[in-house]
């Protein structure tokens, strides 16, 4: 029995390739059916995101159902072979463990330590037990899988910094305001860096938007889709009497602000909190603002060192992610091979059982008329002795499993007990959970 | 018994600080619960020591500067539960929590009392005086407490450097709040505290006020935070010079509280409580 992980991601095919792959996993009532209908695959489960589409399966015959996975993602009309055979990987059994470690936990994601993929995952699950895809080792797997991305995010924070500009704006507001709900915010400039933060606070819930441009139509553009309120930039100081937040990104090449001006609004604000973003460049507004009381003043350059710190402590963070699904991956493996080993045992206790069976029947008559309690205590005696026989070796199998050599030693265990022509049984708890 | 209650209060005390400081570094939600509700333990153990120490003596136990800290340190939790229940800063607790612990840590080391004090303070007024003087300066403290983590989170966020602190330290926005709210809370209390204190005075001594250096200390502590209200109020001051004004104003009230009280002399001081007056 092997684990199988087939797919592509986006560090190796592009977004067409992904579209393409993804339309062959339409919903789960038609996929699952259909990856079912394999008949080398005996469990299965597939997860599509936008960075990644990929079929995780189990299979007693490795190498038909690689050729099968790989036959299935061909299928696409769109798709040519070779650029099919670039992109797709092929993980099996403890690659694959760890892959899927790494996706749910996100180390293997466009932006490292994002939560989301998680939450895919568990839901691709959930579809795949509803459509009775998954058994035992899949069950098992998955559920790890969400343990190990727990403890990744709870352990290393890997999550715990905002790796985009707006994304740390927003992360700054809520140190300075504590929420940023019902906050105003003025936005100077309209444009494209200006909308994309922009989009980021109203997600916050802010207050009142007012976009100050200096060519009004298209800020009053602007201020339509955000349900905002446009004003020409000449309004700037009265405006920013009511601002909370100023988001500043114009293309202009002197100072629309200086200390002196926000000084003087400040007292009118009774010195109320200001925080002030400056994206554009050449700057907006006076570095010497920020030494003004309650006002805090950030330029872009200041927000993507805070990123780049962020991005360095994953990175870091990632490191000892790593270590803790390595060791994850390897316990679980220790796991499956233990499942490995049940045909094994069973066969040895089988063919014990027979060879028992067989010899008591024929001393039984040598022996003649023997009472119930003599024929009773001879079957003990020769079940008493096979057990106490395999005992060692049993546990030897069970016990004494190492990861390498494993393989070879439960083949010399088979050989040296001639169990070949036993057929195989499958894993005791396959059906249970 | 007194004594049992507070041992038990101590070993309270100092298991609340240790929770209220791994909650600081770990930032686990648990570990700040327990922290306040082992505090709260505390804190009715506190309440029956010093009930049975005030009926045994017939009067509130802050004729020595130990006795004060026994006093002292209940108002002092019992206001941080208050706030922390009504305004969850929960941080403060790391500071809070150890500074009581301290506080009970110093009333059980330092010398008791020498036993008789003049009957003139043995009254409901002088109880009354003390009582609300001291909540009021509780409150202050946590203003004072609270403004040590506004400056330091300022700091962070003016310097752009983002630490250890910045992490675990709540907004702004909120110590600010925290700020205003124990110093409209503590202000009036002090203020009908030293009130109730003059006209006692008036009543027995036969003058408003001595010139006593606890009487001038506490005035001008009163003047600070005066001055920081009025500000705030009127032309809106906050953030960092409230911050600093309630930290000046802390550290007046501790010099009046140990300094007058032990070295400075005059009619307030430990000392001449057990002596006529």
């Amino acid at each position: 029995m092997n684990l199988l992980l087939a797919g592509v991601n986006h560090q190796t095919a592009g977004v067409e390739l992904r579209e393409k792959l993804c339309a062959l996993l339409p919903e789960a009532e038609v996929s699952y059916p259909l990856l079912l209908s394999y008949p080398e695959i005996s469990e299965v489960l597939f997860y599509t995101t936008c960075n990644r589409v990929e079929v995780l399966c189990v299979t007693e015959a490795l190498a038909e159902a690689q050729a099968t996975l790989s036959a299935f993602f061909a299928r696409h009309p769109a798709v040519t072979p070779g650029a099919l055979a670039d992109s797709l990987y092929l993980h099996q059994d403890q690659e694959a463990v760890r892959h899927l470690f790494r996706v749910a936990a996100s180390l293997d994601a466009l932006v490292m330590g994002e939560p989301q993929i998680l939450g895919q995952v568990k839901k691709a699950f959930r579809l795949a037990t509803e459509h009775q895809a998954t058994g035992a080792i899949l069950n098992r797997l998955l559920h790890k899988t969400f343990t190990v991305a727990k403890r990744v995010r709870t352990e290393t924070g890997i999550g715990d910094h905002a790796v985009s500009v707006s994304y740390a704006a927003v992360a700054l507001g809520k140190k300075i305001f504590g929420d940023l709900k019902a906050k105003n915010v003025l936005l100077l400039g309209a444009g494209e860096m200006a909308e994309l933060a922009l989009e980021h606070l109203q997600s916050q819930g802010v207050g009142s938007i007012v976009i100050a441009n200096r060519t009004l139509e298209r800020g009053l553009r602007l201020a339509e889709r955000f349900g905002g309120e446009a004003v020409s930039l000449e309004e700037l100081e009265s405006q920013l009497l009511n601002a909370d937040v100023l988001l500043s990104s114009t293309g202009s090449e002197s100072y629309l602000l200086t200390r002196e001006q926000v000084k003087a609004v400040m007292r009118r604000r009774r010195q109320r909190p200001l925080f002030m973003i400056d994206i554009g460049v050449p700057r907006d507004l006076e570095p010497g603002i920020n030494d003004l009381d309650n006002v805090y003043l950030y330029n872009i350059d200041d927000l993507k060192e805070v990123v780049d710190e962020n991005r360095e402590r994953r990175r870091e963070a990632a490191v000892q992610a790593e270590r803790l699904v390595a060791a994850e991956t390897l316990k679980f493996m220790d796991w499956l091979k233990t499942l490995s080993v049940y045909p094994t045992i069973i066969s040895l206790r089988e063919k014990a059982q027979a060879i028992c069976q067989a010899e008591l029947k024929k001393t039984l008559g040598h022996l003649g008329p023997l009472t119930p309690e003599q024929e009773q205590a001879l079957l003990v005696m020769t079940e008493a002795i096979t057990n106490k026989l395999l005992h060692d070796p049993i546990i030897f199998l069970k016990g004494n499993h190492h990861r390498q050599r494993g393989e070879a030693e439960l083949a010399l265990v088979r050989r040296l007990f001639n169990l070949e022509e036993v057929n195989r049984e499958e894993p005791p708890d396959k059906d249970q959970a | 018994m007194a004594n049992v209650f507070l041992s038990l209060t101590l070993l309270a005390y100092y298991g609340a600080s240790a929770l209220c400081i791994a909650y600081f570094l770990a930032q686990r939600e648990s570990f700040c619960r327990l922290g306040a509700m082992v505090l709260a333990v505390g804190l009715v153990c506190h309440t029956a020591a010093l009930a049975l120490v005030t009926w045994n003596l017939g009067r509130l136990p802050v004729a020595t500067l130990g006795e004060s800290l026994l006093v002292f340190s209940w108002t002092l939790v019992a206001a941080f539960l208050l706030l922390f229940w009504r305004f969850p800063i929960r941080v403060l607790g790391a500071l809070a929590a150890p500074l009581a612990a301290l506080m009970v840590s110093g009333g059980l080391i330092l010398p008791a009392g020498k036993g008789n004090v003049s009957p003139l303070l043995k009254n409901f007024w002088v109880l009354l005086h003390v009582g609300l003087t001291f909540m009021g300066v509780a409150a202050l403290t946590l203003a004072g407490l609270g403004g040590l983590f506004y400056l330091v989170q300022e700091r962070q966020i003016k310097k752009k450097r983002f630490g250890f602190f910045y992490r675990r330290l709540p907004s702004l926005e909120k110590l600010d709040a925290l700020n205003y709210w124990c110093l409209s809370m503590g202000f009036p209390l002090l203020t009908v505290g030293m009130v109730i204190g003059s006209l006692y005075a008036q009543y027995t001594l036969g003058r408003f006020f001595s010139f006593d250096p606890k009487e001038i200390l506490t005035l001008i502590a009163w003047m600070i935070y005066a001055v920081l209200l009025h500000e705030r109020l009127t032309v809106g001051w906050r953030g960092r010079r409230a911050a600093i004004l309630a930290l000046c104003g802390m550290g007046v009230l501790i010099i009046t509280f140990v300094g007058a009280g032990l070295w400075l002399g005059g009619y307030h001081s430990f000392a001449s409580f057990s002596r006529q007056p």
